[in-house]
């Protein structure tokens, strides 16, 4: 090989070399938000609170994960379901929250989370009828729990009965239960969300793969003014 | 050519040397000891943290001199002993380069000391600090007097705790993916998201985790203990002041790791006999759901929808309590 040829590949390599080390960098440093934030901050009038409508379901059915749990959030504009965890809200500022809870459940690891807390009076109502704590050993038990650990908000999802819906997004004529509560969001930042039932299937301490994932069983609060 | 160092100023730098030393090292010592010292983390919120910031300060002040004396060596060799300086003695070679017993000596003497004295310092301080606030595993052999007879109380669900009684208070360390639960064996066996302490009171931390491995970091108390699934990580600590700290997991643990923390608080020790029974009032219709009060708890399967056993949904028997779950019977 020419000295120009011997030249041309040492810089070739070593270009390519800083290529991987600038992807590397911006992977690590700026991993975005995979499914895109919903944004709740422009669709009430200042002051007002909130709506807020999420889904749970045993199984996305779509996507590179068909078979994992999920959670998704109905868009405050088009009313369409997104597959997406990260929402922003105004801060400050109550919000109202609906989740469609479609899955089946099970015994809590930690019956903590069977008890509501971080609402007006540590209730919420499920199917229209206000609850304090469920017991995870009755029933079905529970199938989630929405969760936001720094601001200790947890209300427990209950287990539906009969099959669970299997295809996201699903619809009323699947079992489901309807829990909506009320939290008021804090001051400016990033609070994380997340479920505390177990519910990666297959996986060590059922805690991987959905578990572990975000856009999946756990996502964030971008609280902005 | 060879020198004989017979030069008279030639002895005295080493007088020199040992005066200047001497004279910074008491001065930055004071200063260090004086304005910094009390500043120091981890501050004395406990006991332990005060013993952790006292011992800090007895290392800066052993190790300031140190620092002042290889520092000033330096100073004093390019400064003093420049060879373009005249009368100066050949810098290589010569009779100074066969080495000088007396000097040899002294360093060996003085760094094995200094060595010998900071392991002997450090084990009085890990001895007589109880653990120093890191955990001792299930079996604590340095413990603070009445942490046994308290402890044991606790899992036989006799255990009590009064307002400046002295007594120790055990209070449960969970860790979960995400978070930290605290259990109060004392206080009907109550779980909270908050920890929240009594002042002036010997608090014995028992650190668990219902999954993972943890690491439970209560970082102004002076208290770091793992925590692992199925065993009893003990940790003492004294609370001394009122306020406010942070408790981190430091362990590695999964996506939300960096989320995994909360804050506490040390109250007097009226106001926490005053949370404590509101919150087990407040709690009973939960508490009664939780499973007895254990040192460590089976992670369930049935709750993991499987993943810890490989059958998936058979909970075997275990001797220690099954969190959450059903008991076999």
């Amino acid at each position: 090989m020419t000295q120009g040829g011997r030249l041309g590949t040492v810089l070739g390599l070593f270009l390519v070399a800083v290529g991987l080390v600038v992807w590397a960098v911006y992977g690590l440093l700026g991993p975005g938000v995979p499914g895109g934030v919903v944004d709740f901050t422009t669709t009430q009038s200042a002051g007002q609170p909130v709506n807020l409508t999420v889904q749970t379901v045993g199984a996305i059915g779509f996507g590179s994960h068909p078979t994992w749990v999920s959670y998704l959030v109905k868009d405050p504009k088009s009313g369409k379901w997104l597959h997406t965890t990260t929402w922003k809200l105004p801060a400050n500022t109550v919000v109202h929250m609906t989740i469609d809870q479609y899955d089946s459940g099970s015994p809590l690891r930690n019956q903590e989370w069977g008890q509501v807390m971080g609402t007006p009076g540590n209730t919420a109502t499920l199917n229209g009828k206000s609850f304090k704590v469920y017991d995870s050993n009755s029933g079905g038990g529970v199938g989630h729990t929405f969760t936001i650990p720094t601001l200790n908000v947890s209300i427990p999802l209950i287990s539906v009965v009969g099959t669970p819906c299997g295809q996201a997004p699903c619809h009323f004529n699947s079992p489901h239960n309807i829990e909506s509560f009320s939290f008021k969001t804090p001051g400016p930042g990033t609070y994380n969300w997340q479920c505390f039932v177990p519910c990666g299937l297959g996986y060590l301490f059922g805690n991987g793969g959905p578990m572990s994932t975000q856009n999946y069983m756990g996502g964030e609060l971008e609280v902005v003014n | 050519m060879s020198s004989t160092n017979t030069n008279p100023s030639q002895e005295h730098h080493l007088r020199r040397i040992v005066v200047i030393w001497v004279a910074l090292s008491v001065v930055c010592d004071l200063l260090y000891w004086i304005f910094i010292g009390p500043h120091v983390p981890p501050g004395r919120m406990t006991s332990t943290a005060t013993a952790n910031q006292f011992d800090f300060n007895v290392l800066m002040v052993i190790a300031l001199p140190v620092m002042i004396g290889v520092w000033e060596w330096l100073a004093f060799a390019a400064l003093m002993w420049n060879s373009k300086r005249a009368d100066m003695p050949e810098s290589v070679g010569g009779p100074a380069a066969a080495g000088n017993r007396r000097t040899e000596v002294s360093w060996i003497v003085v760094t094995t000391v200094v060595v010998l004295f900071l392991a002997v310092y450090g084990t009085i301080e890990l001895y007589s600090g109880a653990g120093s606030g890191s955990g001792e595993g299930p079996n604590p052999i340095l413990q603070p007097a009445g942490a046994m007879k308290a402890e044991t109380a606790a899992l036989s669900g006799s255990g009590s705790w009064a307002p400046y009684t002295n007594a120790v208070l055990p209070v449960q360390v969970i860790a979960q993916q995400w978070k930290f639960t605290y259990r109060y064996p004392t206080f009907g066996g109550f779980e909270s998201p908050y920890l929240i302490l009594p002042v002036n009171t010997e608090i014995a931390f028992n650190v668990t985790s219902l999954d993972v491995i943890h690491s439970f970091w209560a970082y102004q108390l002076e208290v770091k203990a793992d925590a692992n699934p199925l065993q009893n990580n003990v940790a003492f600590t004294k609370t001394g002041q009122l306020g406010t700290f942070e408790v981190r997991c430091s362990e590695l643990c999964g996506i939300w790791h960096g989320a995994m923390f909360n804050k506490g608080k040390v109250l007097s020790e009226s106001a926490f006999m005053a949370w404590a029974t509101s919150t087990e009032s407040k709690n009973a219709a939960n508490t009664k759901l939780l499973p007895p009060f254990a040192w460590s708890y089976v992670p369930d399967a049935n709750g993991a929808a499987g993943g810890f056993y490989p059958d998936g949904n058979v909970t075997p028997y275990s001797p220690v309590e099954i969190y959450g779950s059903k008991q076999p019977s």
